[in-house]
């Protein structure tokens, strides 16, 4: 494995700051209420001289090796390499505080709403993970807290609702549409518009309008700048291929960021076949931005359907649609059953119970294997799966989904 | 198709508030006797909305509306269909109001053609604010449509002659902070956002979001030259008012504004 430079700076930069308009290629935009530019616009100032400032910098740091447990491990899972025939790596974003990814970005938005001079935080969330996260970032900074999730959603992850609260958060159920993350987070928006001198959306993934698919990716982008470092001090080079699921997308674009100058290490998304908007939407705009979308004919948004609440999701971030558009990165979309099926070997062959989103990405990697054959592989484990076991015994128990069990 | 803005400006000449009834476009078999009652009550013009699956600047009552239009298989092309005619055989504009994705779906060019072809004098688009409107609007002026864009208290006073300049028809000042939905009072921002765009104005000015009933239409007419009305009714329409209860409350509203 040859060790590749990142491009020359002056080249265009993958993955770096979208055009003044908030646009990665044809995708992105600031699509709003006009309520609301203002406060994207405040927003957008505050992340770009935030992220210039070293002090700012230095306190996400010490909050993320304090407090959030940073830098996460890469771990060499060897029996499953073994059985697989290829060397896999996993990035452990399940070890961090809360239990997945989700902390980088909420500690970073934390801080900012705070510098802002925003007292209250709102939240959607689908799993529960970006809701939990939320809640401990403003427990820890002294910020009120809302989470809108939907009402589906809170009855499948109700410890989860559980834990928002005990952190002082208010959770709210979001009660139109499907009830799930994409209601969440127009029931999010509504109240931002309602409340928006004071609070700030923290919102979960790298979706939305501009600067937040944009700013979501800067915090996440410790996940690959580490995992690059690592793999090259564990491997002596770069992975040949680096996975994750995506649902709006903020793992993916996390460790994306840190390989994307590589142009030798191929980047794939695994998405749910019943949520594949990558792979199988049409370009749209919802929730701010223009980007690949599930909709029908007449630009009516579809209801997206999968075993996992984070990825029961109709859209995808803006980036990925252009990584997706440029062929830089591949999406494909795997089913619930396989994802099961993921789930369970991962926790036989290494004791390691994954989230039920990560599942997804092991799930492309098992069923690759053969074209994976003696490649090094890095994929993002970025959440822990212990919210998920009610749910798995559940399915197991009435003899699992499609017949596989 | 009628000219909305020369048609509002006519009716402010001649000294009368504006009223601007909403309906929300395919929500029973009656709604364009609906839009027909608006008409013969004294509505100025008449908004028509297209329900779209994910309206984030509407509050329950509205979302409810679109839930239950959606369910009954409404579409654009349905709603377009239905309202052919309708302005040219009452004399009353249309204005619809949807999300831009219908329009990004189905083309700017092509959505633009389609309302002008139905005979819809305007639109309005909350999710498309000045910033991003720019290749729905080149594409409605060409077509006739007028697209009237929204100003909301958060915006800095530089931005409200940016937004006057590129809006058609009339300007829709969003009384308050916070999605469509019936309030008690009027938002003391209501007057205040009134006055700010009379400030840089000529255009019309009409105020929405949170108008209840005919003492708040009045009480913001004070400043504004009118009032968009769209929860109370449909609250009305969807708790089973009928269409001549529904018209004659618009008529009462219309008398109140013309009394002051």
């Amino acid at each position: 494995m040859a060790l590749s430079e990142p491009t020359m700076p002056g080249a265009s930069r993958v993955m770096g700051e979208p055009d003044p308009t908030g646009r990665f290629g044809r995708f992105g935009g600031r699509f709003v209420p006009e309520t609301l530019v203002p406060a994207c616009a405040e927003l957008e100032r505050a992340f770009r001289t935030a992220w210039a400032d070293p002090g700012f910098r230095g306190e996400l740091d010490h909050l993320g090796r304090t407090y959030a447990g940073r830098p996460s491990l890469l771990y060499e899972a060897s029996r499953l390499s073994e059985e697989l025939g290829l060397r896999l790596l996993l990035k452990r974003e399940d070890l961090n505080h809360t239990g997945s990814h989700k902390i980088n970005n909420v500690l970073g938005q934390a801080l900012l709403a705070k510098r802002m001079g925003k007292s209250h935080v709102i939240a959607e969330t689908g799993a529960g993970q970006h809701g939990v996260a939320s809640a401990t970032a403003a427990a820890l900074l002294g910020l009120e807290c809302t989470v809108y999730m939907g009402e589906v959603d809170m009855a499948r992850q109700a410890l989860n609702v559980f834990r928002m609260r005990l952190l002082g958060a208010r959770v709210v159920p979001a009660l139109s549409g499907s009830r799930t993350l994409k209601d969440a987070v127009n029931e999010a928006m509504r109240a931002w518009v309602a409340d928006v001198e004071r609070s700030h959306y923290l919102l979960g993934s790298v979706m939305g309008p501009h600067p937040y698919p944009w700013m979501v990716r800067e915090f996440h982008r410790v996940i690959g700048d580490e995992a690059r470092e690592q793999c090259r001090e564990m491997t002596g080079g770069d992975p040949d291929v680096v996975v994750a699921c995506v649902g709006g997308g903020s793992n993916a674009a996390g460790i994306f960021a840190g390989f994307a100058e590589l142009p030798d290490v191929r980047l794939i998304g695994v998405e749910p076949a019943g949520g594949a908007a990558a792979s199988r939407g049409i370009p749209g705009v919802v929730h701010g931005s223009v980007s690949f979308l599930l909709q029908d004919e007449f630009g009516q948004v579809q209801e997206a359907h999968s075993v996992s609440a984070g990825l029961d999701y109709p859209g995808v971030g803006p980036e990925h649609s252009h990584l997706a558009d440029t062929g830089r990165a591949e999406y494909h979309p795997v089913t619930d059953a396989q994802v099961l099926d993921a789930f369970g070997l991962l926790a036989r062959t290494e004791g390691i119970i994954p989230a039920l989103e990560c599942a997804h990405a092991l799930s492309w990697i098992v069923q690759e294997r053969e074209s994976l054959r003696g490649q090094t592989v890095i994929m993002n484990l970025s959440g822990r799966g212990d919210k998920d076991v009610a749910q798995v015994q559940e399915i197991l128990e009435a003899g699992g989904i499609g017949g596989v069990s | 198709m009628i000219d909305l803005e020369a048609h509002l400006r006519a009716a402010r000449s001649a000294g009368r508030k504006l009223l601007v009834p909403y309906v929300s476009g395919g929500l029973d078999d009656e709604w364009v006797d609906l839009v027909r009652a608006f008409a013969d009550a004294g509505a100025d013009a008449i908004e028509v909305g297209i329900p779209f699956s994910d309206p984030v600047m509407d509050g329950p009552t509205i979302q409810e509306a679109s839930v239950v239009a959606l369910g009954r298989g409404t579409t654009p092309t349905s709603v377009l269909h239905d309202l052919r005619g309708v302005a040219d055989e009452t004399g009353v504009p249309i204005v619809v109001m949807t999300y831009y994705n219908l329009a990004y779906r189905a083309g700017d060019v092509r959505f633009a053609q389609q309302l002008a072809e139905a005979g819809v004098s305007g639109a309005i688009l909350p999710d498309l604010p000045l910033e991003e409107v720019g290749p729905w609007a080149e594409a409605a002026d060409r077509a006739g449509v007028a697209s009237v864009l929204l100003a909301a208290p958060t915006a800095p006073d530089e931005r409200l002659p940016c937004i006057c300049a590129r809006s058609r028809g009339f300007v829709y000042a969003v009384s308050l902070l916070g999605v469509t939905g019936e309030r008690t009072e009027l938002a003391a921002t209501a007057t205040v956002m009134a006055e700010r765009l009379k400030a840089v104005t000529d255009l019309p000015v009409l105020v929405g979001v949170g108008i209840s009933n005919a003492a708040q239409a009045v009480e913001a007419c004070a400043v504004a030259d009118g009032v968009i009305m769209a929860s109370v009714l449909m609250r009305m329409r969807l708790e089973g008012t009928s269409v001549t209860d529904l018209g004659a409350y618009v008529a009462s509203v219309r008398r109140a504004l013309d009394e002051g």
